[in-house]
């Protein structure tokens, strides 16, 4: 019998990054809402890496931020070291990252949850799901407390049966010797929804002082810092910044590692669940690539306040004796002494194919999944998901239409795009290589992409969002502008010309096409502009950019539009594939499935031929009279 | 609707069945292209000309003649799919006809998907709803010759080399993008001047299947047969035969690189390439002009040995010689002359023959040809015979994704030279890598995120 009765709007399940988006957007849209944890102390906890950001992540971030999420703020006000990865590239893979200062972080976003208008924390373990006539109507915790709601968000991240393996011991936990919930996936799939076992890891902590940071190369953070959030003043968060550090495996770490592989419970068959390719522990490293002679190993701090280091590439779980054995093999780490040893860990998630690009569940209404649960891995691909799921769960609500973001709008939309429509067979990781038009999907324009859409759904001021359309305006009249400005072959122009080394003009050109040259800029080719404005930074960027990779950003987009044609044709889905003639059986089964919402989802889905396509088409047409 | 703004061309006439045909092109820009390639007899522009009116005229590749033509203009919606329609009547034989499809394509239509006329006519409302079912199946059939005739046939050689292509490119693809997901780890700064080379040997490799392509063996497609027998069993006959049979359509083929020429012999739905050597259709026989080492080299290239022995004689060497060359062939033996008195010894000849199926005919009085051709195109459906290993690049389809293979590369060679980062070429080779895999019928799928996982140590 439960003892207690409360009722909200929105239940969020889990406190990690999935769930403080989550529950942020629901409570800042005006939602009564809950947030469950099994410990309050751990809201926002960084379990893993020690930093925000990186290759893709930090698009993910920008784009979040655009939107009115709040991991980019809370990275902002508390990062130790920030840097501009791929620089020498083109600007589509740039990529911010951060190295946190983890108990800041988790801290500040504490603070942010604890000071939002309708946002109640709680510290419970949710242990079962109240379904009534396929729609939740709320959750019941471990200890017999039952709260309604019109909506429930699952972000259980790798809680669910988690079990951590140090080598040959296991102990049913979640990350870092927290409780694990043991009873929500058995009424999850009392209600129909299956679950299943993924694997990640984490390398261990080591104290600082037992380092000798001599033998390792050293790596400091840029300046000036370039913030994530667009709403942060950049010099507001110029500081003194701390180092990480760079060593290396070699043929002795090898060695013991091949010696003692059979103690490795990924080898020997004790782990179950899938583990993610791209992050593969160190064991798996020097097995697959035998070839390679060392692997780089990252040093890097985890908090100001902290002796604690992280060994970036050396996730094991390896015993702790093999473990000491080959972090002594690395230079500078001779004697080192583990504060946390390394290990992995197994916990249930759902086939994110169960859910529609809302992140609802088909089968049930009202309920959302967002982050690992998802099948995903990574603290940013949880949060973008976390506040997806919390703004179309108060959509829902509302009564209005989800918000879905597409390929061609976000690294967001690419990431569950590919979550709910693909068989992914391992935790997925966002890569700059999934986003089909990623010269359009910068991190730099992603507010320039979506502001208006967080506009839209109620999380971006009034002000940020005349802000964006005050330099949209600027970027296309100062574009359209030095189209327009003639540039003489004389003496002057010559000289700013030779001064960047640049090949002397034979004939008069416009401005931009100066601008396009590799090795010049809208800013060195100022003098030949008398009439320029003064312009801010973020704005000579995006004409940079604009007029530079004009050829190229032009094609892409004209893929863009051919994508959205097909994109645009809606699928309901309460359309019976079986039903359909000239389907061939295998595509029905598969579209009855997945339920895609385009016709260009269901031509992404594995199985799915043209031919489909075209049956499909010639029976929208047909119901369309 | 999906395809409306493109403007799609395909033969609209049966491939291999006749000199003459007609290539339609449906689209908005169908007038300006016929405008591009088209000059009408008497100066007129074709983009202003009135509807459902015929021209006469020339087709012309730059300053090449291609064909003398008719060319029907038909502006939408009064049209079969109602778009524009322009419908262009070739007189030159199939060789003509595919070159000026090539041209059509070269300024600016896409090659029609199966079907796709009738699917936009369905679905710009033009068939009615009852007509519906009946499209999907075109769709579905069109579909299942397309993927035979663009997989299975393309096995071979050419198959071979596209997807060495492909391997080539998706490894170096996986090498810049694990590069730049995990830009620490690999090391990537003047990858281009590795690259150059690499990407301008598989352009040169393209280049080479195209022209190819060109030389007339496009047209290749079906069985390659080759009738084998000693003389005067009934060799001539039975081509000939064949050829005057009503269902049977026969074209010539140009430009083959032997000096025999093949000719294209279509029995319903199954097409086969009678290898003509040089006697074929003479009374001469083949075994004695060509030898037994050319018909081994015949009996090894095709598909199809049709092999004929006479019945009013006794079984010789010769007859046996034949068989033991084509033993592990795929065959078919008649066991002509059943109007004569029989002399041959049969059992000898079915131990010699084992598996391969004997028929016994009489061309000249027309028994058992109805039996041949039943074998033939059953075997054809068990898949016993197949397309031969020969083919090359067949169809416009397949000619058209390798040119924008190799458009794309051109196009990441350009960046390459113009000092662009990385991350710009990998966009133009993954442009390159699907549409060779558009000719072998092979989609991307996860292919990129597989081959960094499985060749790179990514990640923390």
């Amino acid at each position: 019998m439960a003892y207690i009765k409360e009722e909200y709007d929105i239940v969020v399940v889990g406190a990690g990054h999935a769930g403080c988006e989550a529950a942020l957007a629901a409570a800042r849209l005006g939602k009564k809402t809950i947030v469950f944890t099994v410990s309050v102390d751990s809201i926002a906890l960084m379990p893993c890496n020690p930093n925000i950001g990186g290759s893709s992540k930090g698009h993910l971030v920008r784009e979040l931020d655009a939107l009115g999420g709040e991991m980019g703020k809370n990275i902002d006000k508390t990062f130790i070291q920030s840097r501009m990865l791929n620089t020498s590239k083109g600007p589509a893979v740039h990529s911010l990252r951060a190295q946190a200062d983890k108990q800041d972080y988790s801290r500040a976003m504490r603070k942010t949850l604890e000071n939002t208008d309708n946002l109640t924390i709680r510290q419970a373990e949710v242990a079962e799901l109240i379904v009534e006539d396929g729609r939740v109507q709320g959750v019941k915790t471990f200890s017999q407390g039952e709260y309604r709601a019109k909506a429930v968000i699952l972000a259980t991240g790798t809680y669910l049966k988690a079990r951590c393996i140090y080598g040959d011991v296991s102990n049913y936990t979640g990350p870092n010797g927290l409780q694990a919930a043991n009873h929500l996936s058995d009424s999850m799939v009392e209600n129909g929804i299956p679950v299943r076992r993924f694997k990640t890891g984490t390398p261990a902590r080591v104290d600082k002082r037992s380092l000798d940071f001599s033998k390792m190369q050293e790596q400091k953070g840029d300046v000036p810092i370039v913030p994530f959030s667009f709403s942060t003043d950049p010099a507001t968060i110029q500081k003194e910044q701390v180092s990480c550090w760079l060593t290396y495996t070699n043929e002795e770490t090898h060695r013991i590692i091949r010696e003692n592989i059979d103690r490795s419970p990924l080898f020997s068959g004790a782990i179950e669940g899938t583990g993610p390719r791209y992050c593969p522990s160190i064991e798996d490293k020097v097995v697959k690539f035998p070839e390679k002679g060392r692997h780089q190993i990252f040093v890097e701090p985890e908090g100001n306040y902290t002796n604690e280091m992280y060994l970036s590439g050396m996730s094991s779980s390896l015993p702790e004796d093999v473990q000491y054995a080959m972090y002594k093999t690395l230079p500078g780490l001779e004697n080192v002494k583990i504060v946390r040893n390394a290990y992995a860990i197994e916990y249930d998630c759902v086939n994110a194919n169960e859910v529609l690009a809302s992140l609802e569940f088909k089968k049930i209404k009202g309920l959302y999944s967002a982050g690992q649960i998802n099948g995903s891995s990574g603290y940013e691909e949880a949060a973008v998901q976390g506040f997806m799921a919390g703004v179309n769960a108060v959509r829902e609500i509302d009564g209005k239409e989800p918000v879905i973001l597409d390929r061609s709008q976000a690294y967001i939309g690419v990431l569950i795009d590919d979550l709910v429509t693909k068989e992914n067979m391992e935790p997925y990781r966002m890569m700059t290589s999934r986003a089909e038009y990623r010269l359009l999907l910068r991190q730099d324009n992603a507010d320039l992409r979506l502001t208006d859409i967080g506009h839209e759904i109620g999380l971006v001021s009034d002000e940020r969002w005349r802000a964006v359309q005050q330099k949209k305006e600027l970027i296309t009249s100062e574009v359209a502008r030095i189209k327009e400005i003639p540039v003489g072959a004389n003496k002057k122009t010559q000289e700013i010309l030779e001064k960047y080394g640049s090949s002397p003009l034979n004939t008069g050109v416009t401005l931009d096409e100066l601008v396009r040259r590799p090795e010049l800029d809208y800013e060195k080719l100022l003098d030949l502009d008398p009439e320029h404005k003064d312009l801010p930074q973020d704005v000579i960027e995006q004409i940079n950019i604009e007029i530079k990779y004009e050829g190229y950003i032009a094609r892409q987009q004209k893929q863009v539009d051919n994508f959205r044609r097909v994109e645009q044709r809606k699928l309901s889905p309460d359309i019976d594939y079986k039903s359909i003639s000239g389907l061939r059986l295998e595509a029905g089964q598969k579209l009855d499935k997945f339920k895609p919402l385009s016709i260009g989802q269901a031509s992404r889905i594995s199985g799915v031929t043209p031919a489909d396509i075209s049956v499909l088409l010639i029976y929208l047409s047909k119901e369309g009279k | 609707m999906i395809h409306q703004t493109e403007t799609i061309a395909a033969i609209a006439t049966a491939m291999n069945n006749s000199g003459i045909g007609i290539i339609r092109i449906s689209g908005a820009d169908a007038f300006s292209i016929i405008h591009k390639i088209f000059r009408p007899a008497k100066e007129k522009d074709m983009q202003q000309v009135s509807s459902h009116t015929v021209h006469y005229g020339i087709i012309m590749d730059g300053d090449r003649i291609v064909d003398e033509v008719l060319v029907l203009i038909m502006k939408g919606p009064h049209t079969y799919t109602r778009e524009d329609t322009v419908e262009i009547d070739c007189h030159g034989g199939m060789y003509v006809l595919n070159k000026t499809l090539e041209l059509v394509l070269k300024n600016g239509a896409r090659a029609a998907e199966p079907g796709e006329f009738t699917k936009r006519a369905f679905l710009n409302g033009r068939i009615d709803l009852s007509q519906a079912e009946a499209v999907i199946d075109v769709i579905n059939a069109e579909n299942d010759f397309a993927l035979k005739s663009a997989v299975t046939q393309l096995k071979g050689s050419v198959s071979e080399k596209i997807r060495k292509e492909r391997e080539v490119l998706l490894e170096q693809i996986a090498y810049i993008e694990a590069a730049l997901d995990d830009p620490e780890h690999i090391e990537m700064d003047g990858y281009g001047d590795t690259l150059l080379p690499i990407l301008q040997e598989c352009r040169a490799d393209i280049e080479a299947l195209l022209a190819n392509a060109d030389d007339g063996r496009i047209l290749k497609e079906g069985i390659k047969t080759v009738i084998l027998g000693k003389p005067n069993v009934g060799k001539s006959s039975l081509l000939n035969a064949l050829l005057g049979q009503d269902r049977a359509i026969v074209t010539e083929i140009a430009g083959t690189t032997r000096d025999a020429l093949e000719e294209s012999l279509r029995l319903n739905d199954v097409v086969l390439n009678m290898i003509d050597t040089a006697g074929i259709r003479s009374t001469e026989d083949v075994i004695e002009k060509i030898g037994v080492d050319k018909a081994k080299e015949y009996a090894k290239e095709a598909d199809l040995i049709v092999f004929v022995a006479d019945a009013s004689r006794p079984l010789d060497e010769n007859d046996r010689e034949i068989i033991s060359i084509i033993r592990d062939k795929k065959v078919i033996a008649l066991l002509n002359k059943q109007d004569l008195e029989e002399a041959a010894d049969r059992e000898e000849l079915k131990a010699l023959l084992g598996e391969i199926p004997l028929i016994e005919t009489s061309i000249v009085e027309n028994v058992g040809l109805d039996t041949f051709v039943k074998t033939i195109r059953e075997m054809f459906y068990r898949k016993e015979i197949n397309f031969n290993d020969q083919v090359y690049i067949t169809n416009a389809r397949q000619k058209s994704a390798l040119a924008a293979a190799e458009a794309a590369l051109d196009k990441a060679v350009d960046s390459i030279a113009a000092g662009m980062s990385e991350d710009f070429f990998t966009i133009d080779m993954m442009d390159a890598y699907t549409q060779l895999g558009l000719v072998i019928g092979e989609t991307v799928e996860d292919d990129l995120a597989d081959e960094i996982f499985s060749r790179f140590c990514m990640g923390k």
